[in-house]
């Protein structure tokens, strides 16, 4: 785990020397007029030294909390970081619990009922939630639900509340900086509710793209244990249809699912840039995503840490989670 | 001579199998459809520039999209580029990348992955370790940091999707080679004194090709969105390239219309976004029909 780490922040500084040491240089800077200035910083910083030297200064570096200047945020990346962060969470919290409860719910009634009506029209969902691209169905939901009917905002929060939030720091507390979670503390319902509607297109969004996947995998799962000797053994015991596909199916259905849950929040974590961007949510895939295009080269590496380091803390709970639902594994 | 080669029977059964499915129909329709408008593109749309039939061709600069008409069979888009041209030539890119990209990849993860598998060892440790870090970091993230570090444009992208796609390639022909290289047969073979290039070329590879391929489908259609994603955003095809992703973009300020008709520029989205979708929508029909036809479990049922 500590090694994947290590190898990522190889891999992503070892991208950052491919620019010369003067484009990096410019990081330094902060007005046109001191570009003359340009060697000097490149002396003065290292910037030429091999590669090993400055691999451990940026480690020291960024060990220190100092990742660098964001342009697109105007801020160091460190504080911005913490800014942006609160959005996506919010975001990811909402939709986790749905994707979940829906997904593995649909894949089990697909699984149950194989080649029926049933599966047939998930399948068909599943395939056309695969080609869609999060960005065109982003653009969709927003051309539906804002543009047409009108009814739910793009952005984080209405223009009305932000400034309140701004000038009544007596009166509103930001415990969490999750809009939701802090209207209902400070007891502002409005505020939860206007939060939660700015929340619901990109929710609609990021479910349904992630449940197309992780259905699949829970029927095709489902299936083959369906299809296993100790499933026919429950059911020649006269065992009824909740103890046969809740009780012993679907436990043994989720060890697969647990196997690629990874690579769903890898996915979702790419949906969530998409989303971000069409919905302008200022969070970490919006930042990512702008900081790309306005070549803020600290925030991308800064972002490709976090994402690694994402990976590294999933891979830790679905090992603890293999654990706890296959006791096979927990024993040996 | 009543007797088939076994290989030339199961691939027929093969393509029995996957014939009958209604997807692969659906999916081979659509696919044969885009291979027809990419190759007959310049009699369908004749460019305006010989020389750079990518670039769009646009009558006026007003940033206002309009509707179809006789001139424009499918309206222009944002700066008077013609859609119709555009999503013909867009069907050419598309190839471009999904076959470029996914052919980079496969190449050499297949080839790694089998030296890995097959051999073991030292070098099959480092190289897996290698592929976890490349896996840390999810594709789209790791692609806009290598297109940002080489700069902009759709090459660009391309070789940064090559760069990375083949990570997942590796892992699933090594686990294929690793149950493969047990097997009799091969053991066989190599008591034999059959060399080890002959064994893993001709004994293991086609035996464990199979997932390699339904995978290899299935990312044409990914690796064609990541790249529209990042046209999108504006680090692939510059503006006015004939490229699906970068006329959505194009469309993006027009997504809703005046208060009085907020679907009115509905085509500028439509219809590059209905290309990419059933783009996609093909490859990823056939790589699901594939899938079915060769997985051992349920082919025979």
């Amino acid at each position: 785990m500590a090694f994947v780490l290590f190898g990522v922040s190889v891999l992503i500084f070892s991208i950052l020397m491919t620019f010369s040491p003067e484009r990096r240089a410019l990081a330094y800077i902060s007005s046109p007029q001191q570009v003359k200035d340009i060697p000097m910083i490149v002396k003065q910083f290292g910037l030429d030294d091999p590669f090993h030297l400055q691999y451990l200064r940026w480690i020291k570096e960024i060990s220190s909390g100092n990742f660098g200047y964001s342009v697109v945020a105007g801020q160091p990346v460190w504080d911005a970081f913490w800014k942006y962060f609160p959005v996506t969470l919010e975001l990811n919290l909402f939709t986790s619990p749905l994707i979940i409860i829906i997904g593995i719910w649909l894949g089990m009634q697909a699984g149950i009922h194989y080649n029926t009506s049933i599966d047939h029209t998930t399948r068909i969902f599943a395939i056309i939630g695969w080609s869609l691209p999060t960005f065109l169905f982003s653009l969709i939901v927003l051309m539906i639900f804002y543009g047409y009917f009108s009814v739910f905002p793009p952005g984080i929060i209405s223009d009305e509340f932000t400034l309140f939030i701004k000038e009544n720091p007596d009166k509103y507390t930001q415990y969490t900086y999750l809009f939701t979670v802090d209207g209902l503390l400070n007891g502002r319902l409005d505020i939860f509710w206007d939060a939660l509607k700015h929340l619901i297109m990109p929710i609609i969004t990021q479910v349904t793209v992630v449940v197309a996947l992780l259905l699949r995998v829970m029927r095709s799962s489902m299936i083959e244990e369906i299809s296993k000797d100790y499933i026919i053994t429950v059911r020649a015991k006269g065992a009824d249809h909740k103890t046969i596909y809740h009780k012993h199916a679907k436990r043994n259905a989720l060890i697969p699912v647990v196997t690629v849950a990874g690579w769903l929040v890898a996915f979702s974590m790419e949906g969530s840039i998409a989303i971000e961007i069409i919905f302008t949510r200022q969070g970490i895939g919006w930042w990512l995503a702008t900081s790309a295009v306005q070549l803020d080269i600290p925030v991308l590496m800064a972002v490709c840490l976090f994402f690694g380091l994402v990976y590294v803390i999933t891979n830790l709970i679905i090992d603890i989670l293999y654990a706890y639902i296959d006791p096979r594994i927990r024993l040996t | 001579m009543t007797e088939t080669h076994p290989r030339l029977k199961e691939l027929k059964f093969t393509f029995y199998r996957i014939f009958r499915n209604p997807s692969a129909i659906i999916g081979f329709t659509l696919l044969i459809f885009f291979i027809v408008v990419a190759i007959g593109a310049p009699y369908i749309a004749p460019p305006k520039y010989p020389h750079n039939p990518y670039r769009m061709p646009h009558k006026g600069f007003s940033h206002t999209p309009k509707p179809p008409s006789s001139e424009a069979i499918f309206g222009t888009t944002s700066g008077q580029y013609d859609i119709f041209y555009g999503a013909v030539w867009g069907t050419r890119t598309a190839f471009r990348i999904g076959i470029f990209v996914v052919g980079i990849s496969m190449l050499i993860g297949v080839t790694l992955g089998t030296i890995s598998g097959y051999y073991g060892g030292i070098l099959d440790e480092l190289l897996m370790r290698f592929v976890d870090v490349v896996f840390a970091i999810p594709m789209l993230v790791l692609a806009m940091a290598i297109v940002v570090a080489f700069g902009r444009g759709l090459d660009n992208v391309m070789i940064a999707l090559a760069m990375i796609g083949w990570r997942s390639y590796v892992r699933v022909m090594r686990s294929s080679i690793l149950t493969l290289r047990e097997l009799d047969y091969v053991q066989a073979a190599k008591i034999m004194g059959v060399s080890n290039l002959k064994i893993m070329l001709r004994h293991i590879l086609p035996n464990g090709i199979y997932p390699v391929l339904v995978m290899a489908f299935m990312d044409i259609g990914s690796m064609v969105i990541v790249a529209a994603f990042m046209s999108f955003l504006g680090l692939g095809a510059p503006k006015g390239y004939a490229d699906w992703g970068q006329m959505v973009a194009l469309a993006r300020n027009y997504i809703v219309g005046p208060p009085d008709d907020p679907l009115k520029y509905w085509f500028a989205i439509a219809i590059p976004g209905l290309c990419i979708i059933l783009f996609v929508l093909a490859w990823n029909l056939i790589g699901d029909a594939l899938r079915d036809a060769f997985d051992p479990k349920i082919r025979r049922g």
